[in-house]
């Protein structure tokens, strides 16, 4: 068994999780295809953990797994809030941070 | 701790105090004053500790700042420090007397942030002239362009971001150069003795002996700091900016002490650190010093502007010191170099003497512009008819700008060009051109402010016309006061100085020529080699 | 006793000292203290004078230093003061003619508020040139010399509120200072050659010297001279400078400042005598300017005018003198001091004219006052006569002696330099009878007009604080000369500064003709002016279709035009040009450079789109660069 297909389906999720970020509008959306992305990367740090035999990797994921919960907590509160008073979740409503 | 420390120390502990005295104007000039004359008296105790035959550096302390790099906090000072530093502590309290009799802060503003705010410049310009570490002299170098950012942008007249920007940027674009190059001069000592410093005195053994194409990179990038700083042609333009919007007080300390700087850094940094490279662009500099001094002059007659007009007189002055300072023999003749060393002193003591002319004309005009209440000076006309004691007052201060015999700044200049004549006679021939031309702008001046019928545009308001004649006695009926006693106490110190060190400048000479021998020798020993 | 010589300088100093501190509470004594201080310096002088006569002829020269002035290491110059013969005659020159003309002053600008303030310059004036006199450095010279520069524009400029006055005195500090460059330019010669500016060290070192650096030097006084003393080609601020009140008319541009050129030629003797040239320029410059005056003042109205011109040529004839060297130097300063008598006299008595007439200065509205002003009318006919050399009359005696020693010029030079000296004498009674006639002869025209500011003329003798100094110099100008010169007093007494007066071997024409001839030509010159102008009466209104060569005299031979054409408006207009070019050019392109940079960042701004997935892409393209470069290294 090797690895190689861990890594494939770990680049392909990050593709898909890359692709969402891109072109989704709806908050929720993006925020779950940044997970997709955060996963993938801890499929890449234990896949290689597995290779290397040792634990590096797998530290690594759970560090991944302890910010991203933060990350969806602190994320989904804004969301939230924006939705409340904008009544849209949609990243495109939210531009005023420009030039 | 030395007197030097005490006297940085003080100013800033004044700056401290008036900050919390921001409610009552009266009483933060009334502290500022006091600590401004005794900060002058302290002086006295410096000046008199200086030894002139003694070591280079006097009074000097040294605290470790940041070990790993080899940066100290080292203060001393030679003769042309001690010179700049007296310079400093007289014209402070005089700024801070006179603020009453010209400026007028803008709405809202308390006297006692703007006077903290110039003691902090007092204490930061002190500190500049009295560092002897390359590092901590472009950190103060620096620094000291903070509280002159905010005098002008925040107390200066009606363009005064614009010019308080392009003031904070050029100086800033020329310390980063210099930077640059001080880095570059710390791993060359880093290379040569094994362990890199930024200490004055070793840098200059070091750095002296570097190849001449090295030591190029090396000048050039101080002298672009110091050229902006003193400015010379065509780094100039920051100055009748800043200069023509900042409030008298501030003109006075920027034109007086702060571009001093510049040509110090000339005699401390630039010449005896890179010796070859002074020699080889000796030509360059001198090129650009005899350019400032004529255009500085037909631009200056050709100004509009009082104060513009003064900054434009300055930069033709400046000239005239980099022309003495760069007036070096480039071979090692003996003689030569005794009879040009004239003209560095002559520059030295420019810079003390520029300082009173200067400033007492920048102070002089403040006065003017209070009465009259514009800068134009088509708007006025035959002042002296009304108030001839100003008129008096404007006249000295003209007559040593242009280098009378028998005021201060005419020993400088007849050293200037006495020494550089000998080696550079050219250039010195140039120069003088520069002194009918300064007889020419100051004189008509005078004529357009002070002389002809009495004029009523911008003495009386909306009075009369352009042009209209008035009465001698109708200004004084609508508040064209001449001088009064404060106002001549204010000026008085100058006047005294203007032409005591005319007839006696000898305890100046005195002080000031074993550094310049020491400076000039640093350059010609190289030569001899 | 010469170690107290600075009391000369010190009382005139404080004087104006005291009276420019003290302000308004001076008015009251003011000008008494202004007299006072000037006597004190006269009488001091006069002990000096006898001390120094009482001395061998060769321990007269004495230098006292007073302190050390500039001491730079090498250059050591001192505040020294010479006490020699020629130092103190010029001193009882200055003093002597300064105090009379303080006294004049009481009564002349008794009408003035600010006396006290005239007096203070007037104090001013003869203490800086009593620093120019007895200076022993040329340094010190110079810090007279410039000082003699700020009275002088101090006084014309006195009544300020007239723009005219204001102009003149600019004009005159500026002309002044052209001449100054060269005097500046001289003593850094002299340094760079000499490594003193003493005058004991460098009159000891012309000798070693290259004759090229000697000629320059000559030639740098002698462009010093010219701005000082009106010579051409910086003769034109003089006239201008009749802007002034009288006295200082008297005082400063007749009788001592412009006179400091030829002192400066004597006392430079040993430098000049080294150098043929630099002296064959100096006698050009005389015999030029001398004709020029003398053609000039032909064509004025104004009495003032004409004896500024006047001036101008006499000087002229000194510096001609001068020019001659040891055959002339001593004959200069003849000519300078009786000069001094009758030129301050004659222009107290145009004074004392223009007090009577409101200040009226057009001859053309003068005319038969000598019935009103019987003292005025001697006195000036003294000084007239003496002017333009009647027999045994001061100016006979020193100008005739100039004229001989022109003459006594080997070829070409004799001629030129002879014949320009004795044609100068015949315009000098030319113009000088022209005068004369208008203002006391003929018909009495101020019954008919009235002055400029509506009053009628009423002509009354001056009070006598002005006709006590008149008749003072009126005698100086009869007797002075016959003093001087019979027995060769002046030249012997002069002969330790100056050096013997050499007499020259053989003149071109014949000597003993030399005399008659000149009284031949100025009796001509007396003749035609009365033929012209004596003979008729003079119209009021000047008459503008005159001949061509009137009309250039009366603009000046077009010296002012030259300057205005060359100097003036090419100066303005470069100006102007240059303050726009660096306020678009320079400053233009550091604001250029500041608006390129901010527009620059206004275009690079618009990427901020504000859309999330715009910077994330960014982002991905980044990394994707990144990576893609650390792969291209790895694999590369």
């Amino acid at each position: 068994m090797t690895p190689t297909y861990y890594l494939l389906l770990s680049a392909l999720l990050f593709a898909i999780g890359a692709v969402g970020v891109l072109v989704r509008r709806n908050a929720i959306v993006v925020f779950m295809c940044v997970e997709l992305m955060l996963n993938a990367v801890n499929l890449t740090l234990v896949t290689f953990a597995r290779i290397n035999g040792g634990l590096d990797g797998q530290v690594m994921a759970f560090f991944v797994m302890v910010v991203a919960a933060a990350e969806v907590v602190v994320g989904l509160a804004i969301i939230m809030s924006i939705f409340r008073t904008r009544r849209s979740a949609s990243v495109d409503d939210t531009n005023l941070l420009k030039y | 701790m030395t007197w030097l420390l005490v006297l940085i120390l003080l100013p800033l502990v004044g700056a401290i105090v008036l900050s919390g005295l921001r409610g009552d104007d009266k009483l933060a000039t009334r502290v500022a004053l006091g600590f401004g004359i005794l900060e002058l008296l302290l002086i006295i105790p410096l000046w008199a500790s200086y030894r002139p035959g003694g070591p280079r550096l006097q009074q000097t302390t040294s605290m470790d700042w940041i070990p790993g790099f080899g940066i100290h906090l080292s203060f001393g000072m030679d003769g042309i420090a001690l010179v700049m530093i007296a310079v400093i502590a007289l014209l402070v309290p005089i700024v801070i007397g006179a603020l009453s009799s010209t400026d007028k802060l803008p709405e809202g503003r308390s006297a006692g942030g703007f006077l903290s705010l110039i003691l902090v410049q007092q204490a930061l310009t002190i500190a500049v002239f009295a560092a002897t570490d390359v590092f901590l002299f472009y950190v103060l170098f620096e620094i000291m362009l903070i509280p002159m950012y905010f005098l002008i942008g925040g107390y200066g007249g009606a363009n005064r971001q614009y010019a308080a920007v392009k003031f904070f940027l050029y100086s800033f674009l020329g310390g980063l150069i210099m930077l640059a190059s001080a880095i570059g001069a710390y791993s060359l000592a880093s290379d040569k003795l094994g362990q890199g410093t930024f200490d004055w005195a070793t840098l200059v053994t070091v750095v002296r002996d570097a190849p001449a194409s090295t030591q190029i990179w090396l000048f050039l990038g101080f002298f672009l700091a110091f050229a902006i700083k003193a400015p010379l042609v065509p780094l100039h333009t920051w100055l009748p900016d800043a200069a023509g919007q900042a409030p008298i007080g501030v003109a006075v300390l920027l034109v007086g002490v702060l571009d001093k700087v510049g040509t110090f850094g000339f005699l401390r940094y630039c010449i005896p650190m890179f010796p070859e490279a002074s020699k080889t662009l000796a030509p360059l500099v001198l090129v650009l010093a005899v350019l400032g001094v004529l255009y500085g002059s037909i631009l200056a007659a050709g100004q509009t502007d009082m104060k513009r007009f003064i900054a434009y007189v300055s930069i033709a002055h400046f000239g005239f010191i980099a022309l003495g300072i760069f007036s070096f023999p480039t071979s090692g003749s003996e003689t030569e170099t005794l009879s040009s060393e004239p003209a560095m002193v002559g520059s030295v003591s420019y810079m003390l003497n520029h300082s009173l002319a200067t400033g007492m004309l920048i102070v002089v005009v403040g006065m003017i512009v209070r009465r009259g209440g514009s800068t134009r000076i088509s708007d006025y006309g035959g002042m002296a008819k009304v108030t001839p004691v100003l008129g008096g007052m404007l006249l000295i201060a003209g007559l040593s700008t242009l280098s009378l015999p028998g005021t201060n700044s005419f020993i400088s200049e007849f050293l200037v060009l006495l020494g550089s004549f000998t080696t550079r006679p050219v250039y010195a021939i140039l120069a003088t051109i520069g002194m009918v031309l300064a007889a020419a702008y100051v004189l008509w001046l005078y004529q357009r402010v002070m002389q002809g019928p009495v004029r009523g545009d911008a003495m009386l308001g909306a009075g009369g016309g352009p042009g209209t004649a008035i009465a001698p006695e109708l200004g004084a009926k609508k508040g064209i006061r001449d001088l009064g006693g404060k106002e001549i106490a204010v000026l008085a110190p100058l006047v005294v100085l203007i032409i005591g060190l005319g007839v006696y400048p000898k305890p100046v000479l005195d002080t000031i020529t074993p550094s310049v021998q020491a400076t000039l020798s640093s350059v010609v020993q190289q030569g001899g080699k | 006793m010469t170690a107290s010589s600075w009391l000369l300088v010190a009382f005139p100093a404080l004087g104006a000292l005291i009276l420019l501190v003290g302000g308004k509470r001076t008015n009251g004594w003011g000008h008494l203290l202004g007299c006072a201080t000037v006597v004190l310096s006269f009488v001091y002088g006069v002990v000096l004078f006898f001390g120094t006569t009482g001395e061998d002829a060769a321990n007269r020269v004495t230098d006292t230093k007073l302190f050390s002035w500039i001491p730079v290491d090498a250059l050591q110059v001192d505040f020294g003061l010479r006490i020699d013969p020629l130092s103190v005659t010029f001193v009882l020159l200055i003093t002597g003619v300064g105090a009379l003309i303080h006294f004049y002053s009481i009564g002349y600008m008794s009408h003035d508020a600010e006396r006290r303030k005239f007096f203070a310059y007037l104090n001013l004036f003869v203490a800086s040139m009593l620093v120019l006199v007895l200076g022993n450095s040329f340094v010190t010279l110079y810090l007279g010399w410039e000082g003699v520069g700020l009275a002088s524009y101090l006084l014309i400029g006195f009544w300020q509120e007239r723009p005219a006055a204001a102009t003149a005195a600019k004009k005159a500090f500026l002309m002044n200072r052209v001449g100054d460059v060269g005097l500046a330019i001289a003593i850094f010669l002299m340094w760079k050659y000499v490594g003193s500016t003493g005058y004991t060290e460098v009159f000891a070192a012309v000798g070693n010297m290259p004759a090229g650096v000697v000629t320059a030097i000559g030639l740098l006084l002698l462009l010093g001279a010219c701005g000082k003393s009106g010579q051409f080609p910086l003769q034109a601020w003089l006239p201008d400078a009749m802007e002034g009140p009288t006295p200082v008319s008297a005082l400063i541009h007749a009788a001592t400042m412009v006179t400091a050129g030829v002192y400066l030629v004597a006392r430079s003797n040993p430098i000049f005598n080294e150098t043929a040239d630099a002296r064959l320029v100096v006698t050009l410059v005389g015999a030029v300017t001398l004709l020029i005056g003398c053609v000039i003042g032909c064509a004025y109205d104004d009495i003032k005018k004409v004896l500024a011109y006047s001036t101008v040529s006499q000087i002229g004839y000194m510096m001609l003198a001068v020019g001659l060297g040891p055959f002339g130097y001593a004959l200069g300063i003849m000519h300078l001091l009786t000069h001094g008598f009758f030129k301050a006299g004659l222009f107290l008595g145009a004074g004392s004219v223009m007090h009577a007439m409101n200040d009226e200065v057009d001859m053309r509205k003068f005319g038969g006052l000598w019935r009103k002003m019987p003292i005025t009318f001697v006195t000036f006919g003294l000084g007239y006569l003496a002017l333009i050399g009647f027999p045994f009359l001061s100016g006979y005696f020193s100008k005739d002696a100039i004229i001989e020693a022109a003459f006594g010029q080997e070829g070409w030079k004799g001629w030129v330099f002879g014949l320009a000296a004795m044609l100068g004498a015949a315009l000098t009674a030319f113009y000088m009878t022209r005068l004369v006639l208008m203002t006391f002869f003929g018909k009495a025209r101020w019954k008919d007009i009235k002055s400029s500011d509506g009053r009628d003329f009423h002509p009354h003798e001056s009070p006598s604080s002005m006709t006590v100094p008149m008749i003072v110099l009126a005698i100086g100008s009869v007797g002075a000369g016959a003093f001087f010169a019979l027995g060769d007093r002046l030249s012997e007494w002069l002969a330790p500064s100056l050096g013997p007066l050499e007499e020259f071997e053989h003149t071109v024409i014949p000597h003993a003709a030399i005399p008659w001839l000149t009284v031949a030509l100025s009796a001509l010159g007396v003749l035609v002016a009365w033929l012209v102008v004596g003979r008729r009466d003079t119209p009021v209104e000047r008459p503008e279709n005159v001949s061509f060569p009137v009309r250039a005299a009366r603009k000046d031979l077009y010296g002012n035009a030259l300057n205005e054409t060359l100097v003036a408006r090419p100066g303005t207009w470069l100006s102007r040009a240059l303050v726009y070019v660096d306020n678009r050019g320079v400053d233009g392109v550091v604001n250029g450079i500041a608006a390129g940079l901010g527009g620059g960042s206004g275009r690079l701004r618009r990427m901020q789109t504000g859309f999330v997935r715009s910077y994330a892409l960014s982002m991905l393209g980044g990394s994707f660069l990144i990576i893609a470069a650390l792969l291209l290294v790895r694999f590369s």
